[in-house]
């Protein structure tokens, strides 16, 4: 299971880059995607929606569940993939890649976050 | 033997091994620890419709009754006309309790003059074994649960038939459809049904559960040329849902009668006095089961309430998903009133908080091309 060390991470499966800003890219986590199954629907945050740190900002739908998305950082939706919109099983095939979600620009502030190894430990826990 | 218990924990099916090797992923399904997926659901899903895949059933209950009173037996305890029925067929049927609700769905398979193989739900097993034996208990039979001292393993799609005559047992493809025989495959003594759960053609197999390791393994080797992968739960249910066939616990349960289930087409309720007969000759169905469909790709799923045009609650959806072969969302959906809405009614789905249309539609969804 890949995690890379350079993201932080919150208990819920996402993924953030450069979570102090200038600009934070989300995504889920390669354990979620795989958990979630293929995932075929996504509803993210709109452009210039602003976002809370913690709280639910879209949602993941794979074919056997609903998944609530929750925002890593706040700020405002500077843009959103719509490549993965179009075609969500980019989720699936490369989570920390081609498969983000959406980005945060600017920053204000950010939920509660795990680093890399900490991660690792909150997953390894569930198998 | 480990994972073979009634008591403790969670059930673990004689292949659990072979599913650890090929990485699946697991989930716990009515008492059972089985494979919901070995990779892509939505992959899985494919291989059935185009060329064929291969599922673990060891979960499903399965009892054998032998004696002259099976068939009288099986009239008075479940649903239909099992006594009249041919050697070799099989025939969908349900247990109903007095009030003629649903216990349990299953399917009779009529092996023998004085024997019949019945296959029910996992998670009804000890109730439908409690019912059984107490509906029999006046009739010359054995009734034997054989669930942990056997495995089921289902080969379904289209190549199906190619799969099963390269493992060696081409005279099963002359079977029809809902038809069973025992055979034996590499000495080792096998029932094999031409019945199913995702609207292809395909097998169910059942063998010694110690056998099941080797007969999967030959499935895997006989199927690889035409394509067949192994498949978890997530996709069986998408194939079921496609092809409208009920889920008990969703379509069907202890407060639905089978025409309130949608099955009316399998109640003769004049043909026999079962249990639960009088009841549904009496009763005028409080529901009905329709299929919808949505637009765009928000799937309604199990729970999710209806609402008419007029804003009247009108009921729930039982199973929805964004319907991997035709692209769009569909759903099972039982309806309240006495009549069932016609075919392109439009009615409202609360999709968590957003009132979404979704259009009556005939079902099946899906149905195979017929070759």
């Amino acid at each position: 299971m890949t995690i890379p060390a350079s993201l932080s991470y919150t208990a819920d499966h996402e993924w953030v880059s450069a979570p102090q800003g200038p600009t934070a890219r989300v995504g889920v986590t390669e354990y979620a995607a795989q958990a979630l199954g293929d995932v075929v629907f996504l509803d993210l945050p709109a452009v210039g929606q602003a976002v809370t740190g913690g709280e639910q900002c879209g949602e993941i739908e794979s074919t056997k569940s609903v998944s609530a998305l929750f925002a890593p950082v706040s700020g405002t939706v500077s843009a959103v993939n719509q490549a993965a919109v179009d075609a969500p099983e980019l989720v699936n095939e490369d989570p920390f890649g081609e498969g983000w979600l959406f980005e945060v620009s600017p920053v204000s502030g950010q939920g509660e976050l795990l680093g890399a190894e900490a991660y690792a430990a909150l997953t390894a826990e569930g198998e | 033997m480990a994972g073979v218990s009634d008591t403790v924990g969670l059930l673990q099916s004689p292949l659990d091994a072979v599913h650890r090797r090929l990485g699946a992923t697991f989930t716990d399904f009515g008492g059972w620890e089985l494979p919901v997926r070995f990779g892509s659901d939505l992959a899985e899903h494919k291989a059935v419709r185009t060329a064929a895949g291969q599922f673990d059933l060891s979960h499903m209950a399965q009892f054998d009754l032998v004696g002259p009173g099976a068939g009288p037996g099986l009239d008075y305890a479940l649903m239909g006309e099992h006594s009249t029925m041919p050697l070799g067929r099989a025939s969908y049927s349900m247990i109903l309790t007095p009030e003629g609700t649903v216990i349990d769905d299953l399917i009779v398979y009529r092996l023998g003059q004085e024997h019949y193989f019945v296959i029910s739900n996992a998670a009804n097993r000890l109730v439908v074994a409690a019912a059984l034996k107490e509906r029999l208990a006046g009739f010359d039979t054995t009734l034997e649960d054989q669930t942990l001292a056997r495995a089921l393993i289902a080969v379904q799609g289209p190549a199906s038939l190619d799969v099963i005559s390269a493992a060696g047992l081409p005279q099963a493809t002359q079977l029809g459809y809902y038809r069973a025989m025992e055979y034996t495959l590499e000495a080792v003594p096998i029932v094999v049904a031409r019945t199913g759960y995702t609207g292809e053609n395909g097998f169910e197999v059942s063998c010694p559960r110690e056998e099941a390791e080797d007969l999967w393994q030959l499935f895997a080797r006989a199927g690889e040329p035409f394509g067949l992968v192994p498949c978890g739960l997530a996709c069986r249910d998408t194939l079921r849902l496609e092809a409208a066939m009920p889920l008990y616990g969703h379509e069907l349960d202890l407060d639905t009668t089978p025409i309130e289930g949608g099955q009316g087409a399998f109640v003769r309720p004049k043909a026999a006095d079962f249990v639960g007969a009088a009841a549904l000759r009496e009763r005028t169905p409080r529901k009905h089961l329709v299929g919808l469909r949505g637009e765009g790709r928000r799937a309604a799923r199990a729970g999710y309430q209806l609402s008419a045009p007029d804003g009247a609650p009108a009921g729930h959806v039982t199973s929805g998903a964004l319907s991997p072969t035709l692209g769009y969302p569909i759903a099972l959906a039982s309806v309240l009133g006495p009549e069932a809405p016609a075919a392109g009614t439009v009615l409202q789905v609360d999709i968590r908080g957003t009132s979404t249309p979704y259009t009556v539609v005939p079902t099946p969804f899906y149905t195979k091309e017929k070759k």
